[in-house]
């Protein structure tokens, strides 16, 4: 699994490669369920390179911060920055994390050695307030430019305050009913900054995004003779999927630069999963992707398994309903893809109507077991919230066996060899190989551009590891081919569930009681899933509380968005919404 | 050829079109408005119009389908009406986003908690339909509704649901989760069944 398991060896033990190579400069986190290294901050870079280029880390998963904070009196506060790495050709992760004082947290930035920590430092300086030194355009992502303090710090509190952690006191027993909007009413709920005048403000998001793609331009090109436009598509348009925006520099048709602007849906998830006791994080991760809930709960409940130890293991059957529901869930999310990218090429509805009709039967499937079609809110610590009711079982296999196959081939009879398809999609957005690692792309975009890395495979999870199926992948990273790997993966998927639905055993869904609270063991973990999107993480952090410490979103659309710039630059301006389309993005998971 | 592939896709939309008459003329006008119709519609076989023209026609709900938790109440033999709640707060605690407010109070002899709430409330704004306060219930006294059709014009007042408003008999959840409800019955009588030969085992060997 890892360099070193959740039970970390005493400091005396044998110091690593890596701890020899850096003397002084890299230590072993030694805190009891913890795992990785602790790098000093000056050293960050160095130490990077070398993990990079000599022992073959090259996909960095995940950056985030965690707050160490506690008022008492003498307590030891810091911020941690945590970095998850994996190597492109499979296997474990390799962590490590600086420390840096509150007060004053400067990190250097890894832009250079992994482009794709460019969002998610952003994210960690917009949510944290850690400052990466180095970075090329380090302006808040999530928050608008403008916003007072860093919201998920631990001393941070929300307009709509009510308690630090749930539950919440006046509930039970005395129930005084009442709205937090009307005790802390719009308009007093704000605390703002010492000296601060409403009248002489200035906002300055927009100066500012428009500074970056000016830069951004002229890096593309130094000698600007034509006149360049900005244009702004979004946030309010059907073409990107929910309220996000790109500011793209126009030369006649060509982007020059291209700015993502997200967070208009941003609900700061991870704080609020802070303040939730564990179990209620589980249907708050469907609302984060709602085309894929399964999945999302799949991930989180793999996270907080990883931490409670044997006693959440799930039973047989769990296991395999499991992968059976996170499987039509990558179909159902890939059928909308496909229909939505349809709509982004100009196909207008036709191909969206006629993939969703299938995803609305395995919602059926997904009502009738779960209780709800999107927000499933299934799974649990150790299992599954209920067993399939009579059934379903068999209408799953109907599906899987003759419906799904005969329409996914109807599909490709239909879109496939469709010469508009292929000429607005070939060669249009291309990735390579290098890029795509680099940029901490996943999914089927890491895929489409030839690298057969699926989180199934390469460091399984679940019981993935006994069904036979191939790793879709497909060579020319371009929008077609993330089209086709997409029906490459549905059709992975029904081999998948195949094996299931006919070695799914008899017998307990849950192991252990399915209480109420949930013990979850002091430590860290990282649990991630192949999700439709790519791979999706979780983050979590347990100081043996209720509530979890640290709650984390390795959100793939999110990550997915760094290389849109690349993609775009220096073709057409409708090329923008294609490459977009083939992302495939959701904006409850990329705002969270 | 050039050209091919898009002919290839016109001809699928046109299976589907021709389909939607076939399918039409073989059920005979029974294929809307009717429940069958409404399941063939929804079932794997289904070729042609797929839609279901609400609000003429729903979609039947499955026995899981979660909206709004109501309260239990069970009938005594003189008809009177008691909750099945017992105020133990499990559901408010439990609750993601914190909607359940329970009103527990004191028997003022024995000041011992009386078991049945004065009030509970649930802000059906807030409530995300998760689902947890049925599923965490030790006593089976919240379940989750099958109705979905709560719009209303106000969102102040109207949507906090009181305890009135929530409680339903039993008899109306035995109807809607049918499946469900048989097998709490046997448990709660087999658990019933336990206690008695339990005490029964307590009482024989003190006579
Ligand atoms: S509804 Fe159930 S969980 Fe909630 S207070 Fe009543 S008995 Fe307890
Ligand atoms: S369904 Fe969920 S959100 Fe709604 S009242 Fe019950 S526990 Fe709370």
């Amino acid at each position: 699994m890892t360099e070193q398991t959740a039970t970390a060896p005493a400091p005396a033990a044998e110091p690593t490669e890596l701890e020899k190579r850096f003397p002084g400069a890299v230590k072993r986190d030694a805190r009891p369920g913890y795992e990785g290294y602790v790098v000093e901050a000056g050293k960050l870079r160095e130490v990077a390179t070398a993990i990079r280029d000599e022992m073959g880390y090259d996909y960095l998963s995940s950056v985030t911060a965690v707050d160490y904070f506690s008022d008492a009196p003498n307590a030891n506060n810091f911020i941690e920055v945590v970095y998850h790495l994996y190597k492109s050709t499979g296997g474990g992760s390799l962590v490590y994390k600086v420390q840096v004082p509150r007060d004053n947290s400067v990190v250097p930035s890894l832009v250079d050695i992994y482009p794709g920590a460019d969002f998610q430092e952003r994210e960690a300086w917009d949510l944290y307030g850690v400052k990466f030194d180095g970075h090329p355009d380090l302006r808040r992502i999530l928050m608008w430019e403008g916003f007072n303090g860093h919201p998920m710090r631990k001393d941070w509190k929300e307009p709509y305050f009510e308690e630090e952690l749930k539950p919440f006191k006046n509930r039970w027993p005395e129930g005084q009913v009442y709205r937090i909007e009307d005790h802390n009413p719009f308009g007093r709920n704000v605390k703002y900054p010492a000296g601060f005048d409403p009248e002489g403000f200035r906002e300055s998001a927009d100066p500012a995004l428009y500074d970056s793609l000016e830069r951004a331009a002229r890096a593309y090109s130094e000698d600007i003779d034509t006149e360049q436009v900005v244009v702004n598509l979004g946030p309010q348009h059907p073409s990107t999927h929910g309220v996000f925006r790109m500011a793209v520099r126009l030369d006649g048709e060509t982007i020059v630069a291209l700015k993502p602007v997200m967070g208009y849906l941003h609900r700061n998830h991870e704080q609020i999963g802070e303040r939730n006791t564990w179990i209620m994080n589980m249907p708050f991760t469907d609302r984060l992707d709602y085309l894929s809930s399964m999945s999302n709960n799949f991930g989180y409940a793999l996270a907080v398994e990883k931490l409670m130890g044997e006693k959440a293991a799930p039973p047989e059957r769990a296991q395999y309903i499991r992968v059976i529901m996170a499987e039509l869930t990558r179909i159902s999310n890939h059928l909308w893809a496909i229909g939505f990218l349809l709509n982004d090429l100009g196909a207008f509805f036709t191909p969206a109507l006629y993939a969703i009709t299938e995803r609305e039967l395995i919602l059926d499937i997904f009502e009738a077991t779960t209780g709800s079609r999107m927000m499933c809110n299934y799974f649990r610590f150790g299992g599954v919230a209920r067993d399939f009711p009579a059934g379903q079982l068999d209408k799953i296999k109907d599906l899987v066996r003759e419906r799904l196959p005969r329409k996914i081939d109807e599909l490709d009879l239909y879109l496939t060899q469709n010469e508009l398809v292929r000429s607005r999609g070939e060669n249009v957005g291309v990735i390579t190989p290098e890029e795509a690692i680099a940029y901490s792309t996943a999914g089927p975009v890491l895929r489409a551009s030839g690298v057969p890395y699926d989180i199934r495979r390469a460091d399984p999870y679940g019981i993935y590891d006994r069904f036979d199926f191939d790793v879709a992948v497909r060579y020319h990273g371009d929008v077609y081919d993330r089209y086709m790997i997409r029906l490459d993966e549905m059709r992975q998927s029904l081999h998948i569930l195949e094996q299931a639905v006919k070695q799914i055993p008899e017998g307990e869904i849950m192991t252990g009681k399915n209480p109420y609270q949930v013990r979850v063991p002091a430590g860290e973990s990282y649990g991630r899933v192949e999700g439709p999107k790519g791979e999706l993480g979780y983050y979590v952090v347990s100081n043996g509380k209720a509530n979890p410490y640290r709650y984390h979103v390795r959100a793939p659309s999110f990550i997915n968005l760094t290389i849109l710039e690349k993609m775009c630059v220096g073709s057409k301006v409708a090329d923008a919404v294609v490459n977009l389309g083939s992302i495939d993005i959701v904006l409850g998971e990329v705002d969270r | 050829m050039y050209g091919i592939g898009v002919l290839k896709g016109m001809w699928v939309t046109l299976v589907h079109f021709i389909q939607t008459f076939v399918d039409d003329i073989k059920w005979a006008g029974k294929r809307y408005y009717t429940p069958e119709g409404i399941a063939h519609r929804s079932s794997k076989d289904t070729k042609g119009i797929f839609t279901v023209q609400y609000p003429e026609e729903k979609l039947p709900v499955p026995e899981e389908f979660r909206y709004i938790p109501i309260l239990l109440q069970e009938e005594d033999e003189h008809g009177n009406l008691h909750d099945r709640c017992t105020s133990c707060g499990i559901c408010a605690k439990v609750c993601p986003p914190q909607c359940i407010w329970i009103v527990r109070t004191e028997d003022p002899v024995t000041k011992r908690p009386v078991p049945e709430p004065v009030d509970f409330f649930i802000d059906v704004d807030i409530c995300m339909n998760c689902g947890y306060c049925a599923e965490y219930c030790p006593f089976d006294a919240i379940k989750m509704d099958h109705d979905y059709e709560l719009a209303t014009f106000d969102r102040h007042v109207q949507n906090i649901y009181n305890k009135e408003k929530l409680s339903k008999p039993v008899s109306y959840y035995a109807k809607i989760r049918p499946t469900n409800y048989a097998r709490e019955e046997a448990l709660r009588a087999a658990e019933a069944a336990k206690k008695v030969e339990a005490a029964a085992a307590k009482a024989a060997p003190a006579s």
